[in-house]
């Protein structure tokens, strides 16, 4: 039910927008991430973006988990 | 690189959040934690990443278990609720709701049953759908309304801007902390850490399990949906568990941010108002139900149709046998439920945990390789 799928913003006006899901355009509400623009990944659930995703913060997230494992297995 | 390729690889959340060797660091680290861990999570997508990818089987010979807690809205959704909105069907009005909701059996059939009885009874994919099908219409619409927090500002957002006359929502929506501190209080299920699910974490963010924490000291970690994220998750609370530690950790820090959604958590601080309902499966759970405000009783369900929902009696029970309360307080296993894979299956569920795609029932049986670990 809480399954949000992420989509590629394609174009947008106001709080309207449509996004690529993997090949399928579909609309998208984006009031609730003001801060979208075109070209970011939002996540959607039930026809609203719910937040935009972190590309910075999944790439810190990746190394940060390397880094630990191997500090850890060193360790 | 063909157009799908390159959206894939784009998409970091999707493809390197899979890596292989990394899952098998992570493995190799719990196993030599020597652990003895019983986990709970209380996300249908959790418990689908878990089985599909078969880490519940990897996990299991780390001994971490993990199991399903009542996270499933459309599962906990009582079936008075779905006699609600069967009786406004039955009463003449168009029934608008999610697809698993129209599966859900009750008394009477589920919602679509009564569709082939001749009822209008439409399945729409978001709150914006209803609402333009009631602007094309004249006839009197109602919206049965489910979900937690990452659902329920759909239907707040729909609300603020103006809804037509001839629309209603019946909300069956709820608030997901009050049940953990229910399911806590209650200590019917022994549990050493809580994995938090992403997306109704990416509108309330972390503020709201700290509570828990520190009441219950269980130590909770706010998890993504790739196999990778729930590993992580599960490690980052072996790892609190180890140190003596109880806190909110995050992560899933590329989507959820501490202080959550501001946007949609003030559209629905506006439209909704906490109340005391049912859960399938537990009692009345202090505030956890969302009621409208008054200035939305005019596309309150329940205020415009009272007449008609006098019909609805107090005493609808769930079908005879059917397990999904002790399932959803994660007191049993789904195969260990007598009608699971018998007369209870996806084509002929009984209850709705074998319903929803998101129910532990369901998941259990779409994906066998796991069944008979769980079933132990």
């Amino acid at each position: 039910m809480c399954l949000a799928i992420p989509g590629k913003i394609v174009s947008l006006e106001g709080e309207r927008g449509v996004a690529d899901f993997m090949g399928v355009e579909r609309e998208v509400v984006l009031t609730f991430v003001p801060q979208a623009k075109r070209g970011d990944y939002v996540l959607v659930h039930a026809g609203f973006a719910i937040e935009v995703l972190d590309r910075a913060e999944a790439e810190k997230t990746l190394a940060v988990w390397r880094e630990l494992l191997r500090r850890d297995v060193a360790g | 690189m063909s157009f799908y390729a390159e959206t894939w690889r784009g998409n970091v959340s999707l493809y390197r959040y899979r890596d292989r060797a990394v899952a098998h660091d992570v493995l190799a680290r719990l196993k030599a934690m020597d652990l003895h861990l019983r986990l709970m999570h209380v996300c249908g997508t959790h418990q689908d990443t878990l089985s599909r990818h078969g880490l519940d089987v990897l996990l299991d010979a780390c001994g971490v278990q993990v199991r399903q807690g009542p996270g499933c809205p459309v599962c906990v959704t009582t079936a008075k609720e779905f006699e609600e909105a069967a009786v406004l069907a039955e009463a003449g009005k168009t029934v608008l709701t999610f697809g698993d909701v129209a599966r859900v059996p009750g008394r009477r059939g589920s919602l679509l049953n009564l569709r082939g009885e001749g009822h209008d009874v439409r399945v729409v994919y978001s709150v914006n759908d209803a609402v333009a099908l009631a602007r094309r219409e004249t006839k009197d619409m109602v919206f049965m309304a489910a979900g937690f927090e990452t659902t329920a500002p759909t239907t707040a957002a729909v609300a603020l801007t103006g809804l037509p006359a001839n629309f209603t929502v019946l909300s069956c929506h709820r608030y997901l902390p009050p049940a953990l501190n229910a399911l806590l209080a209650m200590g019917a299920t022994q549990v050493d850490g809580i994995i938090e699910p992403g997306h109704v974490s990416a509108i309330i963010g972390l503020k709201p399990y700290e509570g828990l924490s520190a009441q219950y000291g269980i130590p909770q970690v706010v998890a993504g949906f790739e196999p990778l994220d729930l590993l992580m998750a599960v490690y980052m609370l072996a790892q609190q568990i180890q140190r003596g530690d109880a806190t909110v950790e995050n992560e899933y820090t590329r989507v959820v941010r501490y202080e959550g959604n501001l946007r949609a958590l003030d559209a629905m601080r506006r439209v909704f108002v906490p109340s005391d309902v049912e859960w399938r499966g537990f009692p009345v759970i202090p505030h956890s139900g969302m009621a409208m405000k008054p200035p939305f009783e005019a596309w309150d369900a329940r205020k415009v149709w009272a007449d008609d929902l006098q019909r609805v009696d107090d005493l609808v029970e769930e079908t005879p046998g059917c397990q999904c309360g002790a399932v959803l307080r994660g007191v049993i296993e789904a195969p260990n439920c007598p009608l699971f894979g018998t007369t209870c299956t996806p084509i002929h569920p009984a209850g709705p945990c074998m319903v929803s795609v998101e129910g532990s029932c369901h998941i259990a049986y779409k994906y066998p390789q796991g069944r008979a670990l769980r079933a132990t």
